[in-house]
């Protein structure tokens, strides 16, 4: 295994995860809006373009593509670029990918790897700046990440890609410019289904998705200040989800934050409070807070939408309302 | 291009089996969307492909594998819902897909087939072998939009894409007149710059020579081809589905089951070339088939919850035990 690293961007990490599995396996190809504008030029000036498909703008068709070519030999990785896209191929990710596999009692494995960007805090408004994590959560079958560092984004990438079963990769925009240093090893994964324990505390567990990690850590570290520790645990994947990891900080801290970009009927949050209750209750002193986002769509307007989602004050106040 | 002797028997076995397996269906299990009508469009085209070549189906798609040479006895087992089903009775009547003879998905969701059909196509694009994928959909699904985005990307990219169109007239109670603003299926293929061909779905070995072009053109690098079988469904929209309407005439439905019943038209073809004793034959052996398999689906087990669990995911990294199981 080396040692040696290179700092990338969180973006960068996505595209040397497919310039390094693409080399490692011509079975990989890589499908999209405008790829060879955005995102993966490099790549054209590498890979034969029979690998490298700029598609027509039909999103339903064209992961239905990846779906046919991921049941016929190769493992596609398909573009949607921006997540509120999902919906318009919800019908081939959800009726085909998720299911094929059963519906043929396992004749057939659909390994495929959907990337798709959450675009909020960008002033892009209600139809660009979806964070769609639980709709694919409640699909069984598929299997749905979300890292929220430049290594994770590329060790749970290559994860993916290697994976046999379909995989939803959520890549958080918010991150995209984060720069850390990332491993140069190309067999480096990070496993599908562990979340990362990014600060050790005893009082309190904040566990937090995606983009929302760092704003969490802030939190943790003005907490800190006031003597009260914080645990941090990055979900990483929301599919499989790690029930132990987060059940064991509870354990210790009996406290429970939860920070979800995603909004909080039903979403990742939910979810986590309901295992919590479940498998946890008796480790809880105070009830779980959701730090979500409320049930209003998206503004265009930057002021207001930054009001929606997580942020440094809005965690703070939860852990007030327990500790 | 025409079929010789050994070919044409084993046609029409397809065909026989298709007719003789779905009317097992009425009598024993009586489910699904039945084929009976159609079984030449199905035969005559799978007739024209190599066992490595991809086919997607539909919803009404049990001639689909049969008509690729899939063993009978899964499929009967899969439509019973038993464990030895091809799809270990997980799947049932509107999914019998068999990869081992090349049929890699069949869509309840109309026009479901189309990307994945076309995706297959690039697949076989990309490692460069010299298969070709048929994706099989009825009149209806040419107004679902995945038909204009699949075959418009099939076209730029010159994919070895077959298209083939099972026009019976109508989907469930809908006419083509009453839901197509150009009823000319085979006449979409212009908007994409590709061929458009009809072929008369009732005549087999018609079927067999246009789609037999059409594999020749995908083979040689010459991209997708639209084909327009006019067929008719003999039987309603589904098993045991009651239609309060008359959306289609008593006389429309006696006249194409009287005058224009597949199986009929090529028997008479067969034996007008003196090919009695091998149709004989055959139609013995394709009844001892089917008893057989209905036979072997009737004693077969049925699945078993544990069974729902093992196919859902090919790697279960850190999935145990699963949500939901005990």
């Amino acid at each position: 295994m080396s040692n040696s690293t290179q700092k990338l961007t969180y973006l960068q990490a996505i595209v040397e995860a497919q310039r390094e599995e693409m080399r490692r396996d011509e079975r990989v190809i890589l499908m999209g809006e405008d790829i060879a504008v955005y995102g993966a030029q490099s790549l054209f000036d590498e890979f034969d373009e029979k690998r490298l498909r700029n598609t027509p703008i039909s999103e339903n068709s064209f992961v239905g593509v990846g779906v046919g070519a991921a049941l016929t030999g190769l493992r596609p990785i398909v573009d949607l670029t921006i997540a509120s896209f999902c919906y318009l191929a919800s019908d081939q990710i959800i009726n085909q990918a998720a299911k094929l596999r059963f519906m043929t009692g396992a004749q057939l494995k659909v390994p495929l790897v959907v990337r798709a960007s959450t675009f909020y805090n960008n002033r892009t408004a209600a139809q660009h700046a979806d964070r769609p994590y639980p709709l694919f959560m409640n699909t069984p079958g598929l299997k749905v990440l979300a890292p929220a560092t430049a290594s994770d984004a590329k060790g749970l990438l290559k994860a993916a890609i290697r994976d046999d079963d379909p995989v939803i990769f959520f890549e958080d925009i918010t991150l995209w410019s984060k720069k850390e240093e990332v491993s140069t090893d190309e067999n480096l994964l990070v496993p599908i289904g562990k979340a990362a324990i990014k600060r050790q505390g005893s009082d309190l567990t904040i566990v937090s998705i995606a983009g929302c990690l760092p704003h969490a850590l802030s939190a943790a570290e003005a907490l800190e200040r006031e003597g009260i520790r914080a645990e941090v645990i990055d979900l990483r994947t929301i599919v499989p989800m790690d029930k132990e990891t987060i059940l064991t900080s509870v354990a210790k801290t009996g406290r429970l934050v939860i920070v979800d970009n995603s909004h909080k009927v039903g979403s990742v949050a939910s979810e986590i409070a309901a295992v919590v209750c479940e498998e946890g209750f008796e480790s809880l002193r105070k009830p779980i807070q959701r730090v979500a986002a409320p049930m209003v769509h998206v503004p265009y307007n930057g002021a207001l939408e930054k009001q929606l989602f997580a942020s440094k004050d809005r965690i703070l106040s939860a852990v007030r309302a327990i500790v | 291009m025409s079929l010789d002797r050994s070919q044409t028997l084993e046609l029409f076995s397809r065909m026989l089996r298709i007719r003789k397996f779905e009317e097992a269906i009425i009598a024993y299990n009586p489910v699904g969307h039945l084929s009976i009508g159609q079984e030449a469009a199905i035969g005559g085209a799978c007739i024209a492909l190599r066992v490595d070549d991809y086919v997607t189906g539909t919803h009404r798609s049990h001639g689909h594998p049969i008509g690729k040479g899939a063993e009978i006895k899964p499929l009967m087992a899969e439509i019973f819902g038993k464990r030895t089903g091809i799809c270990k009775g997980l799947g049932g009547s509107m999914h019998l897909t068999d990869p081992s003879c090349g049929v890699i998905a069949e869509s309840a969701i109309v026009g479901g087939g189309f990307p994945i059909a076309t995706g297959a196509g690039l697949s076989i694009q990309v490692r460069g072998t010299d298969q070709v994928s048929l994706c099989f959909f009825g009149d209806g699904a040419t107004n679902q939009g995945t038909f204009s985005e699949s075959v418009n990307m099939a076209a730029v990219w010159k994919l070895p894409v077959i298209y083939f169109c099972e026009n019976n007239g109508y989907a469930v109670t809908t006419s083509v007149a009453k839901s197509h603003g150009q009823p000319e299926i085979a006449r979409r293929a212009d908007g994409f710059g590709i061929p458009g061909v009809v072929v008369d779905g009732q005549d087999a070995e018609a079927v067999y020579a246009v789609t037999m072009e059409a594999v020749e053109r995908a083979r040689s690098g010459g991209g997708p081809t639209l084909i327009e079988a006019k067929t008719y469904r003999f039987d309603e929209h589904s098993n045991r589905l009651a239609i309060p309407i008359e959306y289609r005439s008593k006389e429309e439905i006696s006249y194409y089951r009287r005058e224009r019943d597949p199986i009929i038209l090529y028997r008479e073809v067969l034996v007008s070339r003196g090919l009695s004793a091998e149709v004989e034959r055959i139609e013995a052996e394709v009844a001892a088939i089917i008893e057989e398999a209905v036979a072997f689906a009737r004693e077969s087990p049925d699945p078993e919850m544990g069974d729902l669990w093992d196919c859902m995911f090919s790697n279960p990294i850190n999935m145990q035990p699963f949500e939901g199981q005990d």
